[in-house]
């Protein structure tokens, strides 16, 4: 009897708590506006359900109360109830679906156009290079990694020498231009995360993932680590800033190309002399 | 009935006929019915293996190793082991206690021989070089076949325990039960010890072409 | 409820009976009795103590962590290396060595014999055995906690390259302890689990058919069958990292400089073990929630009065999941960098098993429809399982759904989610069942307002907890983060509820003592119980003594003439009917038609 109501009271308190509630998305500063109707259409057929599952248990639970004198039905089953609820369901499920794999699709398709980032995230920090002048990224070799060559970038690759490497935690992205990064790791398993970008993708070392997405706010956004990478997991954070498209270039031009780095350094010569040998 | 049938039935409906309405448990003893489901897991074990194997060789690094050549020596001491026991299951169904012992005491021999074997394969392999972490293809090859060998072992306890029994058994009718899971388990270890073998040799083929690393190239 | 005496049949077996393997004596001594028993339901006893002892370590390092979020550094001994360890071991007691083991080894164990009428499991020895090696993994895995470097700290999906690295917490000694840990207990879960299916088949007695099973052995029966096909994929990926870790192979790990210094792994793959691991994953989660699903199933029969409604759509349900649930298990990957084109496949898969599960949800609740329900403590556990359960599989239809997955994955609400679904709703289950089986296990109740008492402090509490703890994944607050210090984008009314919760949750957390009280306390002086109090029409109910004795039966054990749900029959006297209750001679068949009148649909 309690229970009745309390059940009810929690549907109504549950919508209330979700119509004032003022925890909710960050504002979106990208193309994705897709990703958050499929999330309010699933919370709109989600929610219904919820709230008339549980009214309807309250309603039966006060009706049929134990009374004395009173005896339940006898009704071992109903095939043609049981087929309306799953053709309902099976109804409701697809118009959460396929709204879902329509976007899915977008989200898998990079746009042609979309320019080249890499991220790469060691414990616990995040670097970024750009393909330069060519626009190609230089291929790497994670055996290459070292102080020097914190992206294993091959010397002898032509397309390496103009990549702009930039480290220190913050890049920089044109707004309304899509891009794609790709996503690599030094160590462990890490998680390119911008709670206003929506989308997100693990960096796994030995491999090279992506995604892709196209700022469309410009200002100061957090980076945040989403897959567990060990103790400093919470602290590895970075920025991106997102700037008009004709502020990007002089920005990057600040940065070194990987040429540049490499000709700093006398030990570098010395270790690019020793990675060609062991070709 | 068949399995649909049994789940069509609507319980409520149904009479409970007779003084002793039937349970519908399946005609196999018990004892092996328990066995089958201990292979079914064992299989899955072999299965992901066998999968995880095949998609490490895809990665690039991979060196097949040189099989000893004692490897073929035992499995013929297994394939030995396992025609025994299939002597003793015969020699306990027609009641021979003669030929049910000497197989039950063959495919013991055969069964520790295979073990002795493959520590012999291990030591040789060893001395080669192909060291449990040098390669991908080394590791699996020393956890497959430990696995392996240690659920041989298992089945050893199984069959010293039915071996013990042997001395004072009255009838070959008595062992029954045991040789019979014995049987089965031996055929069965043997046929997954055929399937690893196979595994191995399969990506033996270019052993020689490939005995460069790749380079750990991207992109 | 009153209680009747009622005819039943019972049929004697000493001559039929060839279950009872050699050895199977009646025990002599105290140590055979309750130390090295075979008996299944000291058996059982021994798995329930032992899990929620361990269960007790998973309850304080949830305050612990619960501390740190809520109230950030008014405990200074936890560091993110202690919150992450704790974080780590909670999960995986949960999720292992309590639901798992206590569903299973706990209720598996003492109610599988006793509902399908047999003496005992049929193999007694094995059985005996895996409750020790059970055991043996549960101290393997305390240890871990007295080991130099503490227990791991790498999340309970123990991902690599990061757990068995410098730079995770336990990385010397703990994450070797927690995966021997898992490989022993695997062996003990494989000797229970071919137990408990070869039992149900073989040693259901006289007229129990499958389909005269109570769904609670359905239940466990699918559920074990999941997990004798899944845990072989745990078991593979704890050894193939254990030799990662100790022999430095390379099945999982790729070329790695790890905090400036190169390793000398190279060409494995991370994906490779999470896949493996979510291959056991999923399933495991369908291990925890079937056995409940059946468990609940009962308890709202019985305390509606009422027979479960849609019987045969529960079993069909209860396999279609079963099957299902081996080909969703990359839905926990959809930002994994796998395939991307593989989540068109997981999420039609994972959306697809949802339709099964409702049906199970629509069945519970059209059971109260025309029910004369009892609001018991076991029935309102029941109730507050489904709430739980329906929400919880709500937030799950997000998850699943890969694009939605994609903003949510690693964020509070896919933590919300997956206590809801597998965590609360799966303890409501196991409270609810304590209090409905407490009585068959020890002779005697639990006290009526203790446990009102615990019943609403554990589901309004945890609903406090985890309602709007989905909303803090709404803002985005990535989960096992040690702070949140300095990052913008999270309001400071988040860190206000993040207090609350944990208010919240020290709450339910105290409240569980008081039932750990009423246990002890009802185990001596709780009111006598008799042997049928819930005037339930299941086998376990029919035994001639309470507690059973050993062999459950007496010399001569029941024919079952009628299903499981013969509550409220109409024109029967009393309104339930045991299952072994005779039917009266000449009428093979219950009324052909139901009722007229009433019904919801025809």
């Amino acid at each position: 009897m309690t229970v009745a109501i309390v059940f009810a009271l929690l549907v109504v308190g549950s919508v209330v708590f979700s119509l004032v509630s003022p925890w909710w998305f960050t504002p979106l500063a990208s193309n994705w506006g897709t990703i958050d109707t499929t999330l309010i259409i699933t919370f709109m057929i989600t929610g219904v359900v919820f709230c008339a599952l549980v009214l309807f248990m309250a309603y039966s639970m006060f009706r049929f109360r134990h009374r004395e004198g009173i005896r339940a039905g006898y009704e071992p089953e109903s095939g043609k109830l049981e087929l309306w609820l799953t053709g309902l369901t099976s109804v409701g499920i697809a118009a959460m679906l396929a709204p879902g794999l329509v976007v899915w699709k977008d989200y898998v398709t990079v746009p042609p156009d979309a320019a080249t980032v890499e991220v790469m995230g060691q414990q616990w920090g995040w670097a970024f290079r750009f393909p330069g002048a060519d626009g190609v990224l230089g291929a790497v070799d994670p055996m290459r990694i070292d102080a020097d060559n914190p992206f294993g970038l091959n010397p002898d690759d032509p397309h390496g020498g103009d990549d702009v490497l930039v480290e220190g935690g913050e890049v920089r992205l044109p707004v309304g231009k899509p891009v794609k990064l790709l996503l690599r790791s030094v160590d462990v398993l890490h998680d390119f995360y911008v709670p206003q970008f929506r989308a997100k993708m693990d960096l796994v070392p030995g491999m090279v993932t992506y995604f892709w997405f196209t700022p469309t706010v410009t200002g100061n956004f957090e980076i945040l680590c989403a897959e567990l990478c060990g103790v400093g997991h919470s602290a590895m954070r970075g920025t991106v800033v997102v700037v008009e498209p004709d502020a990007h270039q002089p920005w990057l031009d600040e940065y070194p190309t990987f040429a540049q780095a490499v000709r700093d350094t006398a030990l570098a010569e010395a270790v690019r002399q020793g990675n060609s040998m062991n070709q | 009935m068949t399995i649909f049938g049994t789940l069509a039935a609507k319980p409520w409906l149904e009479s409970g006929s007779g003084e002793f309405p039937p349970s519908g448990r399946l005609r196999i003893p018990t004892g092996r019915l328990g066995l089958i489901f201990f292979l079914i897991v064992i299989s899955v074990l072999f299965v992901l293996l066998g999968t995880a194997y095949v998609m490490r060789m895809g990665f690039g690094d991979w060196v097949p190793l040189d099989e000893p050549p004692v490897l073929w020596l035992n499995t013929l001491a297994l394939v030995l082991s396992s025609a025994a026991f299939q002597g003793a299951w015969i020699g306990v169904r027609r009641n021979r206690p003669a030929g049910a012992t000497a197989g039950l005491y063959a495919g013991g021999l055969f069964a520790a021989l295979f073990l002795a074997g493959q520590l012999v394969a291990w030591r040789q392999l060893d001395g080669l070089g192909y060291y449990v972490a040098s390669n991908p293809a080394n590791t699996f090859f020393y956890l497959l076949s430990a696995l392996h060998g240690l659920h041989l072992l298992g089945g050893m306890a199984a069959w010293g325990r039915a071996a013990a029994r042997l001395r004072h058994a009255g009838s070959a009718a008595e062992l029954r039960p045991a040789v019979e899971l014995c049987a089965l388990y031996w055929h069965f270890l043997l046929v997954v010890w055929l399937a690893l073998f196979g595994l191995l040799l399969a990506d033996n083929g270019g052993a020689d072409a490939v005995l460069q690393p790749l380079p750990h190239g991207m992109h | 409820m009153a209680q009747t005496a009622i005819p039943t049949g019972t049929y004697d077996d000493t001559d039929h009976d060839e279950d009872l393997g050699d050895g199977h004596h009646e025990p002599r001594s105290f140590i055979t009795k309750y130390i090295w028993s075979q008996d299944h339901k000291v058996i059982a006893i021994q798995y329930s103590i032992t899990a929620m002892a361990v269960g007790l370590i998973a309850l304080v390092l949830s305050w612990l962590m619960r501390m740190q979020i809520g109230f950030p550094g008014s405990l200074p001994f936890i560091d993110p290396e202690r919150y992450l360890q704790f974080v780590t071991m909670h999960g995986m007691i949960m999720v292992v060595y309590l639901l798992t083991a206590l569903f299973l080894g706990g209720f598996g164990n003492y109610l599988i014999p006793l509902m399908i009428g047999a003496r005992d499991m049929v193999f007694p020895y094995v059985n005996m055995l895996s409750y020790w090696v059970y055991l043996l993994a549960v101290l393997v895995l305390v240890a871990s906690f007295f080991v130099p470097g503490g227990p791991t700290g790498a999340g309970w999906t123990l991902y690599p390259p990061q757990a068995i690295l410098p730079g995770t917490a336990g990385r010397d000694w703990g994450i070797i302890l927690m995966l021997v840990s898992l490989i022993i207990f695997v062996v003990a879960f494989t000797m229970g689990g071919l137990n408990y299916v070869t039992t149900i088949l073989q040693a259901r007695t006289r007229g129990m058919t499958m389909m005269r099973l109570p769904l609670t052995v359905w239940g466990i029966f699918v559920a074990t069958i999941l997990g004798l096909l899944a845990f072989p994929a745990l078991f593979v990926s704890g050894l193939m990292m254990l030799l990662d870790r100790v022999l430095l192979t390379s099945f999982f790990m790729p070329t790695i400089t790890s905090l400036g210094e190169r390793l000398s792994y190279g060409g494995g793959s991370p994906l490779l073990f999470q896949h493996l691991f979510w291959f056991f994953g999923h399933p495991e989660v369908y291990i925890v929630a079937l056995p409940g699903f059946g468990i609940v199933s009962d308890l709202i029969s019985t305390h509606a009065r009422k027979n479960i409604f849609g019987y045969r759509m529960m079993v069909w349900a209860l396999l279609a999941i079963g099957v299902l649930s081996f080909v969703v298990w990359a839905h926990h990957m959809y930002v994994s960098g796998m395939n991307p084109y593989f989540g068109f496949f997981f999420a039609t898969t994972t959306l697809i098993i949802a339709v099964p599960t409702a049906l199970k949800v629509y069945n519970w609740v059209l059971t109260l429809w025309q029910a004369d329900i009892h609001f018991t403590v076991p029935m309102l556990f029941s109730l507050a399982f489904i709430l739980t359960f329906v929400s919880g599989g709500m937030s799950g239809l997000f998850l699943g759904n890969v694009v939605v997955d994609v903003p949510l994955s690693d964020t509070y609400f896919v933590v919300a989610h997956f206590h809801m679904v597998m965590g609360v709703a799966p303890v409501l289950v196991i409270f609810g069942a304590i209090y409905h089986w407490f009585p068959k296990v020890t002779g005697r109740m639990l006290n009526d307002a203790l446990g009102k008492f615990h019943f609403w402090v554990t589901f309004l509490g945890t609903y406090a907890i985890f309602f709007p703890m989905h909303y803090l994944g709404f803002v985005g607050i990535p989960r096992r983060y040690h702070d949140f210090e300095g990052i913008a984008f999270i309001p400071d009314s988040a860190r206000e509820l993040n207090a609350f919760i944990t208010v919240a949750a020290l709450v339910v957390g105290a409240a569980q003592l008081v039932f750990l009280f009423n246990m002890a306390w009802s185990g001596f002086r709780g009111r006598p119980a008799g042997s049928n109090p819930w005037n339930a029409t299941t086998l376990e109910w029919q035994t001639p003594e309470t507690p059973p004795g050993h062999g459950n039966w007496g010399p001569r054990q029941p024919v079952v003439y009628r299903w499981a749900y013969d509550y409220s029959v109409p024109d029967a006297e009393q309104d339930f009917l045991p299952q072994n209750y005779p039917r009266p001679a000449g009428d093979g068949l219950n009324p052909e038609a139901p009722p007229e009148q009433g019904g919801l649909l025809r």
